[in-house]
C-alpha cells in the first residue's frame, strides 16, 4: 500500500519539494541581512514611545524585495492549506471513481478500508509536513518584520501576532489547517464523486471556515483579559447624538505591544457605559471646549484584549482543534466507505 | 467437494428497481462457468456481489466458503477483472506488475513476467496508450498472477475485436488447463462462452433461469448451446412479468 500511495502521489511530492527548495534558497539568501538590520537597530531592547522611530528606521532600511517576499510569504501561507485540500485531498478518491480504477484497486489482497486508511494517513502526514516546513521557514525569516509591525507607535501598518493576518500564517497553526483541508477534500470527493465539484466545495468550505474562524471564533478560544484605563479626553470622538445622549468612541488606549484588542467601550466613573447628555461644544467645532467638558466627567475605557504572550497557547489550542476535526472527517470517510460500498 | 460460489435467496435492489431476485446457486469448484444473459440482466450485479463490491439487499452469498471481501485472505483467493478491464492510465506496464507485487503476498512474479513477454507488451508503455485487447490482457495478467482459486471476469472480451477475443480466450484456456482454478465469466454472447465453459448459468430479467454443467444441459435438451440459451431467454420474457431490466450503476 505504501508503494501504491507513493507511486500515485510522487509527482505532487516532487513538485512540493521543488517549490519548498526554491523558497528555502531565497529565504536563506535574504534572511541573514534582515536579521542583521534588526539586531543593529535596537528594536529588541527599546521600550515605550522610543520604539516608534527605531522601527521606522528599520522599515526604511529594508531592501524593497524583503517587503515583496514578506507579502508573498503571507500569501503562500494562506494558500498552502487550501491548495493541499483542493489538489491533494479532493482528487484522492474522486479521481479513482471517475477513472473507474476502484474495481482494480479493491480486488488486490488489501481491504478497501486499509487502502483508504493508508492513503489518508500518508498523504495527510505529507500535507501537514509541507505546511509545517513552509511555516517554519517563513516564521523564522519574517520574525524581525513581525516584531516590528506589532509596535503600536506611529507605524502605518499594525499587525498583531494574534490578529487575523499573522496568526494563521505563523507557527504550527498551518499544520492543523492543512490536515483539516486535506481531510475536507477527501470527504468532499467521496460525497460528490466528481473531482471538479469536490475541488470547488473544498475551496469554498475551507475559505468560509477560515474567515468565520478568524472573525468570530478564535477570540473565544481563551477568555479575553479586560482592563479599565483612564481616557485622555482629546482622544474621545463623538459619533453622534441619539435620544439626547452622545455616542462616544475612543481609540483603544492600551499600549501593550502586540496585544490583540477585541473591543473598547467608554464607561463613566461608576463603571456603566457612558451616558453623556449632548454638550453643545462637542457638537460644533470647538474641540478644546469639548475636551474640557468631557474631562470633568472622568470617563474611562473598558478594553477587552488577548495579550501577545498567549500566542503559543492559541497556536496549540487551534492546531489541536483542526487536527481533531481532520481526524473526525477521516473517520467519516472510512465509515462512509464501509457503509456505502462501491 | 468445495463450492466456488454458493448463494441462497440472494437479491439486490437499487432504489425501487430489482437488479437480482432470489438467486440460489451452488457452483462446484474447478469449473469454467459461463454466466450468460442479455444486457441489463443482472450479471454485473451478481459478480459484484461475489467480489464484495456490493452488499446484498437480502439473502446470502459465499465465495470459496467465505464472505466476499471480508479480509485480505479472502481477497487473495479471488481474482477479478471488471467490465472494460480497468487499469491505471498513468502507470506503465511495469508499474502494474510492481503494483501487483506490492498488493498481493501470493504474487507470482515469474508468471506475470512470462505472460507480459508472451503478449509482447512494452513494459515502459503507459497503460492508457494500450489497445483494448492489450489492456484486457494486462488486467487478466494482474488477476492471474495473484494466483487466485477463483477467477471472476465481467464481460472480459465484449469490447475486443475478433482477433483479440480469440487471443484472450486462448490464453485463459491455457492457464486454466494447467492449474486447479475455478472461473466465472460473464458474457451476453453464447459463442464467446461455448469454447471454454463446462458449466452454464442463464440469467434473464434479474432471475436465474437455469444453471448446470453444459453436458447435462445439452443432454436434456438435445440441441446446440446457442439454441438452448435462446430458448430460456424467450421463455423468460414470455412467462411471468419480469421486472424491467435495471441499469447497473458502475462501481
Amino acid at each position: 500500500m505504501t508503494w501504491l500511495t507513493w507511486r500515485q502521489f510522487r509527482a505532487q511530492v516532487i513538485a512540493a519539494a521543488a517549490a519548498a527548495a526554491v523558497l528555502a534558497i531565497l529565504l536563506a539568501v535574504t534572511g541573514p541581512h534582515m536579521a542583521h538590520l534588526y539586531d543593529s537597530s535596537g528594536i529588541a531592547t527599546c521600550t515605550g514611545v522610543s520604539c516608534g522611530p527605531i522601527s521606522n528606521t528599520f522599515g526604511n532600511e529594508l531592501p524593497w524585495f524583503d517587503t515583496v517576499i514578506y507579502l508573498v510569504g503571507l500569501g503562500i501561507m494562506f494558500l498552502v492549506p487550501a491548495i493541499v485540500g483542493v489538489f491533494w485531498g479532493a482528487p484522492l478518491v474522486a479521481h479513482e471513481i471517475e477513472a473507474r480504477t476502484l474495481p482494480l484497486t479493491w480486488n488486490q489482497s488489501v481491504t478497501k478500508t486499509r487502502w483508504l486508511a493508508v492513503k489518508l494517513g500518508l498523504v495527510g502526514l505529507g500535507s501537514m509536513a509541507t505546511a509545517g516546513l513552509l511555516s517554519l521557514m517563513l516564521t523564522w525569516w519574517s520574525s524581525p518584520m513581525d516584531s516590528t509591525l506589532e509596535i503600536p507607535y506611529g507605524h502605518r501598518l499594525l499587525l498583531e501576532r494574534l490578529g487575523p493576518v499573522l496568526f494563521a500564517t505563523r507557527g504550527v497553526a498551518p499544520l492543523g489547517y492543512a490536515a483539516f483541508a486535506f481531510a475536507l477534500g477527501v470527504t468532499a470527493g467521496m460525497l460528490t464523486r466528481r473531482t471538479v465539484s469536490a475541488m470547488a466545495a473544498t475551496l469554498g468550505g475551507f475559505a468560509a471556515l477560515q474567515f468565520a474562524w478568524a472573525e468570530w471564533i478564535r477570540a473565544h478560544l481563551v477568555p479575553p483579559v479586560t482592563v479599565i484605563v483612564p481616557l485622555n479626553p482629546v482622544s474621545i470622538s463623538v459619533l453622534g447624538v441619539k435620544d439626547g445622549f452622545m455616542t462616544l468612541q475612543a481609540a483603544p488606549a492600551l499600549t501593550q505591544q502586540g496585544a490583540w484588542i477585541l473591543s473598547g467601550q467608554v464607561i463613566d466613573i461608576s463603571g456603566h457605559p457612558a451616558q453623556v447628555p449632548a454638550i453643545p461644544a462637542c457638537l460644533g467645532t470647538n474641540s478644546a471646549a469639548c475636551a474640557a467638558s468631557l474631562a470633568r466627567l472622568h470617563l474611562r475605557e473598558l478594553i477587552s484584549y488577548e495579550p501577545a504572550s498567549r500566542f503559543w497557547t492559541f497556536q496549540w489550542v487551534e492546531t489541536g482543534i483542526f487536527v481533531a476535526l481532520a481526524l473526525a472527517l477521516a473517520a467519516t470517510c472510512i465509515w462512509w466507505l464501509v457503509r456505502r460500498i462501491a | 467437494m468445495t463450492t466456488a460460489l454458493q448463494t441462497s435467496g440472494l437479491s439486490k435492489r437499487y432504489g425501487h428497481g430489482l437488479a437480482l431476485v432470489d438467486c440460489t446457486l451452488s457452483i462446484p469448484a474447478r469449473h469454467i462457468v459461463g454466466l450468460v444473459g442479455p444486457n441489463g440482466a443482472g450479471k454485473t450485479t451478481l459478480l459484484h456481489l461475489a467480489v464484495g463490491m456490493l452488499a446484498p439487499t437480502s439473502g446470502t452469498i459465499e465465495v470459496l466458503g467465505g464472505r466476499p471481501a471480508s479480509g485480505p485472505a479472502q481477497l487473495a483467493k479471488v481474482g477479478f477483472v471488471a467490465q472494460d478491464a480497468p487499469v491505471y492510465a498513468g502507470f506503465t506496464v511495469a508499474d502494474h506488475l510492481r503494483f501487483g507485487a506490492h498488493m498481493n503476498p501470493g504474487w507470482d512474479a515469474a508468471l506475470a513476467r512470462d505472460r507480459i513477454d508472451q503478449l509482447g507488451l512494452d513494459r515502459r508503455q503507459r497503460a492508457g496508450k494500450l489497445s483494448g485487447g492489450q489492456r484486457a490482457q494486462l488486467a487478466l495478467t494482474l488477476a492471474l498472477a495473484k494466483r487466485p482459486e477463483l477467477l471472476i471476469l465481467d464481460e472480459p472480451i465484449a469490447s475486443l475485436d475478433p482477433l483479440a477475443r480469440s487471443e484472450f480466450l486462448r490464453s485463459l484456456a491455457e492457464y486454466t488447463a494447467s492449474r486447479q482454478v475455478s472461473v466465472v465469466m460473464s458474457s451476453h454472447l453464447v459463442s464467446d462462452l461455448e469454447r471454454i465453459c463446462d458449466y452454464l448459468i442463464v440469467l434473464v430479467a434479474s432471475r436465474v433461469q437455469v444453471a448446470g454443467p453444459v453436458t447435462d444441459l445439452l443432454a436434456s435438451h438435445g440441441q446446440g448451446l446457442e439454441d438452448l440459451v435462446l430458448d430460456y431467454m424467450s421463455r423468460a420474457t414470455r412467462s411471468s412479468t419480469p421486472p424491467a431490466p435495471q441499469p447497473i450503476p458502475e462501481a
